[in-house]
């Protein structure tokens, strides 16, 4: 168990190392110069050679990521002219654009993604188990029919295209909810609520699909295993043999699943905070990577692959945990 | 019906020139005197403009014809699409069967770039990625690469499992025996064997394949214009679609339609590739 823990770990420890390196590589080749852009117009030589120095883009390659490696574990200090700065651990740098440190940056907009996240996992398995519960069951052969229907339909929707569907249906045509802004759950929970239903809806739909599908073929498969034809035998009530025997065993591939897409929501949601204009760390990134801020970008791409591993690891534990058949190793 | 609609989408894809030519319209020019300039330049009449001359009416803002851009967009969406899809079925192919066929180190070091490559974030990175490259190059081209560089994991672990349960396989021992050499027995013996899972699961990743296209297109890091897509149609009408409904609908319908064309044909095929399967998923 702790062997399996460590290696999981030096596991995603090397996929960051990975993805960062790749990411400042792919910065360092690109032909865009950011000193450029933060200098502006009418910059002298002499003074983009100052900002370059100040943004670090001067040293090489190496001495750049050695830098940002010793920041990320050490912290480090940033010195324009007489100004010095210190950027405790685990420091990702500042902003290019906005001059603010990107740790504060993402933990600034963390929140509206959790919240978006969150809902949207929480929506998708009430509505897919609850569909996939239905259908499985076969008590009425036109209800199968219409859960089939959907969950096909729902794996051939773009995010966004649900989320402007909703929007011209809801806040254009009926008008019953206004257009989406951010409002903080510590502030108001019901206004938190009322924003963030568009988005959840439109985000949980592709979700709800995967998982009405999983509980319907579990559902199937469980109600056809002999300990189920033993409890009917007992003459146990038909509900109690559904939901203390069969949905437990339908709901077994779920546990780990929604581990993995709660992260992967996280990833998707880009989309959607974009088309919401959901100030969180998606549309951070989108308008990081217009302006070359590569401080963000490395700072998001490290946070979701950072997300994705954990997530990854923590579905590994839970299957451990849930189904004594599966050994780590 | 689902394999219709494909085939009918696809031919409008591959003809889109000849279908622009018979409308008598291009996707680049402007159409300023369609538009409403007191309302911003929403068009003029009903519908989004639709009339006998421009079909389905003209773009909001330019007033570039909607059906033109329509069916040029097709021939992006799908080209990416299945450029993307046939990329990550080769790369998976060949990564997978290395990982069967190549003993334990190799498997095991594959198998963990399979893994890693299945961790990536893929929608993050290949919207850096995108970001950096420079404008001028061709942008489809390159978003097939960038959608099946991050995406061909699913094939190669496919790939591997089936290989290595063929590789079992008496036939495969026979040639082995007869003194073929690794890279035959995987090209005739290996390869036949594949082509019902790699298919079905190729089925299944065309449609993945558009909707990240049409994804990256609408964060504005795919196709630039004039050149259209469908995601990035989308894209310009999340500020119109108060006022012209219609731009949204009819690239959104069509994409629609077109995914879920393709998710019945890849359903299908899997119902008469996979017996077993068809039993847990009717």
């Amino acid at each position: 168990m702790i062997g399996y823990l460590v290696r999981r770990l030096g596991g995603a420890v090397l996929v960051l190392f990975g993805l960062s390196l790749l990411l400042y590589g792919l910065f360092y080749l690109a032909p865009s110069d950011p000193a450029i852009l933060t200098c502006g117009k009418g910059c002298t030589p002499e003074r983009l050679a100052e900002v370059r120095h100040a943004m670090g883009v001067d040293e090489s390659i190496w001495a750049q990521y050695q830098h940002f490696l010793t920041g990320l574990v050490a912290g480090r200090d940033y010195s324009s002219g007489t100004l010095t700065r210190h950027c405790p651990a685990p420091c990702l740098g500042y902003s290019f654009e906005t001059d603010q440190p990107v740790t504060k940056l993402l933990l600034d907009r963390l929140p509206v993604s959790a919240s978006l996240a969150f809902g949207a996992e929480v929506l998708s398995l009430v509505a897919g188990i609850g569909a996939g519960l239905l259908a499985g069951l076969r008590r009425y052969r036109w209800l199968d029919r219409i859960v089939n229907g959907l969950v096909l339909a729902g794996y051939a929707v773009p995010v966004f295209l649900v989320g402007l569907l909703l929007l011209l249906l809801f806040c254009v045509q009926l008008q019953w909810l206004p257009f989406p802004t951010y409002v903080p759950l510590t502030t108001d929970p019901l206004a938190w609520a009322q924003n963030l239903l568009l988005p959840w809806v439109a985000l949980a739909v592709i979700q709800t699909a995967a998982y009405a599908r999983l509980t319907r073929a579990g559902i199937q498969e469980t109600l056809a295993e002999d300990h189920i034809r033993t409890a009917r035998a007992y003459g146990l009530p038909e509900s109690r043999i559904v939901w203390r025997r069969a949905l437990r065993g339908a709901l077994l591939p779920l546990v780990t699943l929604t581990a993995i897409d709660l992260a992967a929501i996280m990833t998707s949601a880009v989309l959607t905070e974009t088309m919401f204009g959901l100030p969180g760390v998606g549309q951070l990134l989108v308008g990081a990577v217009n302006q070359i801020d590569l401080p963000v970008v490395v700072g998001v791409t490290l946070l979701t692959g950072l997300l994705i591993v954990a997530a990854n690891a923590i579905a590994d534990l839970l299957y451990a945990a849930v189904d004594p058949r599966v050994e780590l190793r | 019906m689902g394999a219709a609609i494909a085939v009918f989408m696809i031919l409008v894809a591959a003809t889109a020139p000849l279908l622009a030519a018979v409308a008598g319209q291009d996707y680049t020019t402007y159409h300023d005197n369609l538009l409403d300039s007191a309302r911003g330049g929403v068009p003029l009449g009903g519908l989004g403009g639709i009339s006998s001359e421009h079909w389905l009416g003209v773009e909001p803002g330019t007033g570039r014809d909607l059906f033109a851009r329509v069916v040029y967009g097709a021939q992006v969406s799908l080209g990416v699409a299945v450029g993307a899809t046939v990329l990550e079925v080769l790369i998976g192919l060949l990564v997978g069967t290395a990982a069967g066929l190549g003993g334990r180190w190799a498997d095991a070091i594959l198998t963990r770039f399979v893994d890693l490559v299945l961790a990536l974030p893929i929608l993050v990175i290949a919207i850096s990625l995108l970001a950096i490259v420079p404008q001028d190059w061709p942008r489809p081209l390159l978003l097939a690469t960038v959608i099946a560089v991050l995406g061909w994991g699913g094939t190669a672990r496919i790939t591997r499992g089936e290989t290595l349960t063929l590789r079992t396989r008496d036939y495969v021992a026979a040639a082995r025996l007869s003194g073929a050499g690794w890279f035959r027995i995987a090209r005739r013996e290996i390869l036949p064997g594949l082509t019902a899972p790699v298919l079905t699961y190729a089925a299944l990743l065309l449609p993945t394949n558009m909707i990240v296209e049409a994804g990256l297109s609408f964060l504005g890091v795919g196709v630039r214009t004039p050149t259209p897509s469908w995601g990035q149609m989308l894209s310009t009408a999340t500020t119109w679609f108060r006022a012209d409904p219609m731009y949204v609908l009819i690239p959104g319908g069509l994409l629609f339609l077109t995914l879920l064309s393709f998710v019945l044909v890849a359903n299908g095929l899997r119902r008469a590739l996979d017996p077993r399967q068809s039993e847990v998923l009717r």
